[in-house]
């Protein structure tokens, strides 16, 4: 018998139709398709029983509550706490992603030593023993060459336990050199030590307000405490309150507020001049306070008068008198009527004469330590170690002025001045710092003038960071001594900015540490302990977790079994005294005039090389402060922001047709700090001549999920430093763009 | 018809009988390789780690199944027990069966949970409410479980080879035949009992999250 090709195909024809008639392709369709939904490496969580451990997130200031929801010992979800003070159960994107980070690459799982360059990302792991002996041989060699102030330590915030302890070592080493990261605070923190007496932080008691004037803060793109400000959004629209965001370009904040205000960016105190000029003029002014609790009013007021010209305050704020008129008259009609600043989220400290002039605006309300208005808040005294006892060494340290120049003859009224220590250092005759500690913040990323910043970190011989995940400070860095994630040890979260009442939380552990991490205060403890004399003696706890029993002491029973400590007597904020020379509110004191005489300086390079004016934005779709974006957040983000690894440039159809540029064409965007090629996106809801670009990406970390996707807005930008304060107040700069 | 027609019309049936012949063979064969072979070689057979008497146990306990596989506080069930439940009970050798005895020495003293292979488990897309359909349903578990509480062994764990899951989510009928209710866990099975019980099969997403 011989298979001919006939006969071949018959048999091909059984076995097809032996086969349909069998279970065999129904069934393995079937099992494929099952297949596919269990392949090994699909991330499950482990079924089991939930448990549930309230906590306080750490990834911005907001301090918001959490509820942590583990199966077994692996966190499956995060959750808002129901009934938290500050969040009542929400929670934003970036806290809602924390599992992202515990479990992600881009942990830092042990004690790292540079190998390479800087910014290679070679590394040798080194035990925390060797680590730790490593630094202390470095520090003993700066007191040993009577050289402490040589030492400089970074901190996103000044506030808790950790960071107190931190400012702690440096003084008692001999460091004068302990500084906060620029934000809002600093400004608020200036604006009431001048008008109301210090020291002290600012409260708004917007759950009580009937009226929201927002120069530019993103209420709901991460203003202060986020979740907080989102949840308040909403109550306000609830109420039926109006919310009028004054603002360059239509942010979420302003697309979702009552009213609108397109502004000329960095005329923003002009424009609270000229409100401030019609509730004067008119009458619309609390005459209570004025008369009875504050000082130099009337010298104000004549100054005011005589400078203050509507018409040109229109002219450069391009905001119309009717526009300004109708809003000083409905702030003034307003029983709480609630003034802010302090653009998007806040991070740089800003314009002091905008602070100033807004929150004037308060004070004509007389809306100030009341009810509904702004408030005084003392910070809450419960750290009270002993006093550092600073030997010979220290003594001289500290005598010597701060690097940065804050609370100095140059810069008397500043506390920090973070955005100076770039410049200091690239002028620097001789070497003035040897050594860098970086906690809880990411200078070398998000601080404006990236190209300064590269440069000046050359100049540190060695930096220490102790950062959990590898951020750009911590690439940049020489030896990395990683502290557990915040869902990994206790810690104490003071007051978020802006709340109004003083409160702590209690950050706690959820789960045992994953990797070889130490907290930052232990490895400072155990630093000073290998000293001798005073340094080992002010650092005198076992431990930090000792340290932080013994600080709270009865506190710690209610903040255990809480969550938190609620400072709730209102009274004593509301009735909080003012603490300036006169014992009044200042309208106009020696230092207030003093910032008057300030005017903005002029933007780098000229306006025919760079006719546009680029401003950054903030959303709270992307991380910008010491935590990038995690997977989840950067899938969020809109596609007119971020488009595959392309950042979007928002500007105006108007400018984009004098510009012959169309949508998603590529540009080359240059400005007199830095070059980069990014996309264009019209939009309407951006005033002409104007472009903004998002803040937050452009990151050379982040692994696959991060890295490489758009452009870090600060290489862009330049920084421009207040001559009063010497704050930072890089609000725009000029800008061209070129077809690429 | 000529003398060379009637040849080829004989080449031609004797053609026609060859070609029909590799038909069959190719259907027969097909058949025996789809409803005998390929089951064979889809499964493979797994023991558990420890053959367990659910008879007995059945018998010692006052609550039934939710003796120990109960439900928590938060509605959710608690499937197969853990360690924890049955040191409660088997922190030393209670009886004289060589599994039990096996069962403290490598697991118990071990402090180890048991790996246990569990016959009902769905791909991780599958959401299942144990506590809408026990509690609120009132349904019976033999329902889709079968019997499961009078056996005196565990019987044998066939796995899919491809899906990793057990053979009793398709059932014992590799046609998918089904003479109990219990034979399958596939959707059209949920499907079918749901548009009895409730007039309709209920949307995607009401399982699939």
């Amino acid at each position: 018998m011989k298979m001919d090709r006939r006969a071949f195909l018959s048999l091909g024809v059984g076995v097809a139709a032996g086969t349909t008639l069998s279970p065999l392709p129904w069934k393995l369709m079937d099992d494929i398709s099952i297949w596919t939904q269990n392949w090994s490496w699909t991330p499950v969580p482990d079924d089991g029983e939930c448990t549930y451990i309230n906590s306080v997130c750490r990834l911005c200031s907001g301090a918001c509550g959490i509820t942590v929801r583990k199966i077994g010992n692996r966190v499956v979800k995060i959750e808002g706490q129901n009934g938290h003070p500050i969040n009542d159960g929400g929670i934003c994107l970036l806290g809602l992603s924390s599992p992202q980070i515990l479990y992600g690459q881009e942990r830092v799982q042990r004690p790292l030593k540079r190998d390479g360059k800087r910014g290679e990302g070679k590394w040798i792991p080194i035990s925390w023993e060797n680590a730790i002996q490593e630094v202390f041989s470095k520090l003993q060699q700066l007191r040993s060459q009577d050289m402490p102030n040589r030492l400089a330590c970074i901190t996103g915030t000044d506030q808790g336990t950790v960071p107190r302890l931190f400012e702690r070592f440096l003084t008692v080493f001999g460091s004068p050199n302990y500084i906060r990261m620029p934000s809002i605070v600093d400004s608020y923190e200036l604006t009431l030590n001048l008008m109301q007496g210090g020291p002290s932080s600012v409260g708004f008691d917007f759950e009580s307000a009937d009226y929201i004037l927002s120069f530019g803060s993103g209420i709901i793109d991460g203003w202060t405490s986020p979740v907080r400000m989102f949840k308040l959004n909403s109550q306000w629209k609830d109420k039926n309150i109006k919310c009028v965001q004054i603002e360059s370009r239509l942010s979420n904040s302003a697309a979702k507020a009552s009213q609108w205000i397109p502004i000329q960016p960095g005329t923003e105190a002009e424009l609270a001049m000229g409100i401030a000029h019609v509730m004067v003029k008119e009458n619309w002014y609390h005459p209570d306070f004025v008369q009875n609790q504050s000082n130099g009013f009337a010298e104000w007021r004549t100054k005011l008068m005589a400078n203050v010209n509507l018409e040109h305050i229109a002219t450069i704020t391009g905001v119309h008198q009717d526009v300004i008129i109708q809003v000083a008259k409905e702030f003034a009609n307003a029983s709480t009527p609630i003034a802010i600043c302090g653009q998007g989220r806040g991070l740089i400290p800003g314009n002091m004469r905008e602070f100033v002039a807004v929150h004037t605006l308060n004070a004509l309300k007389g809306n100030i330590n009341q009810k509904g208005g702004v408030g005084a808040l003392a910070e809450l005294d419960y750290i009270d170690w002993p006093e550092v006892m600073m030997d010979a060494i220290a003594t001289k340290g500290m005598a010597i002025e701060r690097i940065d120049h804050a609370n100095t003859d140059h810069y008397p009224y500043a506390r920090y001045l973070m955005s100076r220590l770039p410049k200091v250092l690239l002028n620097q005759k001789e070497p003035m710092l040897e050594m860098l500690f970086v906690l809880r913040s990411n200078p070398y990323y998000s601080l404006p003038g990236t190209a300064i910043i590269k440069e000046a970190w050359e100049k540190i011989p060695f930096i220490v960071s102790f950062s959990s995940v590898m951020d750009e400070t911590a690439l940049y860095s020489d030896l990395i001594l990683p502290e557990p994630f915040y869902l990994e040890t206790y810690e104490d979260i003071p007051t978020p900015t802006g709340y109004l009442y003083p409160m702590i939380g209690l950050m706690r552990p959820v789960i045992q540490p994953l990797y070889d991490t130490k907290p930052a205060a232990d490895v400072l403890i155990q630093l000073a302990q290998k000293f001798e004399g005073t340094v080992a003696k002010a650092f005198s706890w076992s431990n930090y977790q000792t340290c932080l029993e013994k600080t709270l002491k009865d506190k710690w029973d209610t903040m255990i079994k809480k969550g938190y400590f609620l400072d709730t007597s209102l009274s004593q904020v509301w009735k909080k005294e003012f603490t300036t020379l006169s014992g009044k509110f200042e309208f106009k004191n020696m230092e207030l005039k003093e910032l008057e005489k300030e005017t903005t300086p002029e933007l780098e390079g000229s306006k025919e090389q760079y006719p546009l004016l680029l401003i950054p934005y903030d959303s709270l779709r992307i991380a910008s402060t010491s935590v990038a974006n995690p997977p989840f957040v950067t899938k969020t983000i809109e596609d007119n922001v971020l488009k595959q690894n392309d950042v979007l440039l928002e500007i105006n159809p108007i400018t984009a047709k004098s510009l012959g540029v169309k949508e998603h064409d590529l540009v080359e965007i240059t400005t007199p700090h830095g070059r980069a090629i990014v996309r264009i996106h019209l939009f309407e809801g951006i005033m002409p001549g104007l472009i903004a670009m998002a803040r937050g990406l452009g990151h050379e970390t982040g692994g696959d999920y991060l890295y490489g996707k758009g452009v870090n807005v600060n290489s862009l930008l330049g920084s421009i430093e207040s001559p009063f304060s010497g704050f930072e107040m890089a609000y725009a700069t000029r800008a061209n763009l070129r077809h690429v | 018809m000529t003398k060379g027609e009637s040849a080829s019309t004989n080449s031609s049936r004797g053609s026609g009988s060859i070609i029909f012949l590799f038909f069959i063979i190719g259907l027969i064969g097909s058949l025996v390789v789809g409803w005998i072979i390929f089951p064979m070689l889809l499964y493979s057979e797994k023991k558990q780690p420890i053959d367990y008497n659910h008879a007995i146990h059945l018998d010692a306990v006052d609550n039934g199944c939710e003796s120990c596989h109960f439900f928590r506080e938060d509605g959710t069930f608690s499937g197969i027990p853990k360690l924890s439940q049955c040191v409660d009970c088997h922190g030393e050798v209670q009886g004289s069966n060589p599994e039990e005895k096996r069962f403290v020495e490598e697991y118990v003293q071990k402090e180890t949970e048991v790996p246990w292979l569990a016959y009902s488990r769905q791909p991780d897309c599958v959401f299942f409410s144990h506590v809408v359909h026990v509690k609120t349903a009132e349904m019976k578990c033999e329902v889709c479980h079968g019997p499961i509480g009078s056996s005196e062994h565990s019987k044998e764990y066939e796995q899919n080879r491809i899906t990793g899951l057990s053979r009793a989510i398709w059932g014992p009928s590799i046609a998918g035949f089904r003479k109990n209710s219990w034979d399958s866990m596939k959707m059209d099975v949920c499907g079918q009992c749901h548009e009895k019980e409730t007039g309709s099969k209920g949307p995607c997403f009401q399982c699939h999250k």
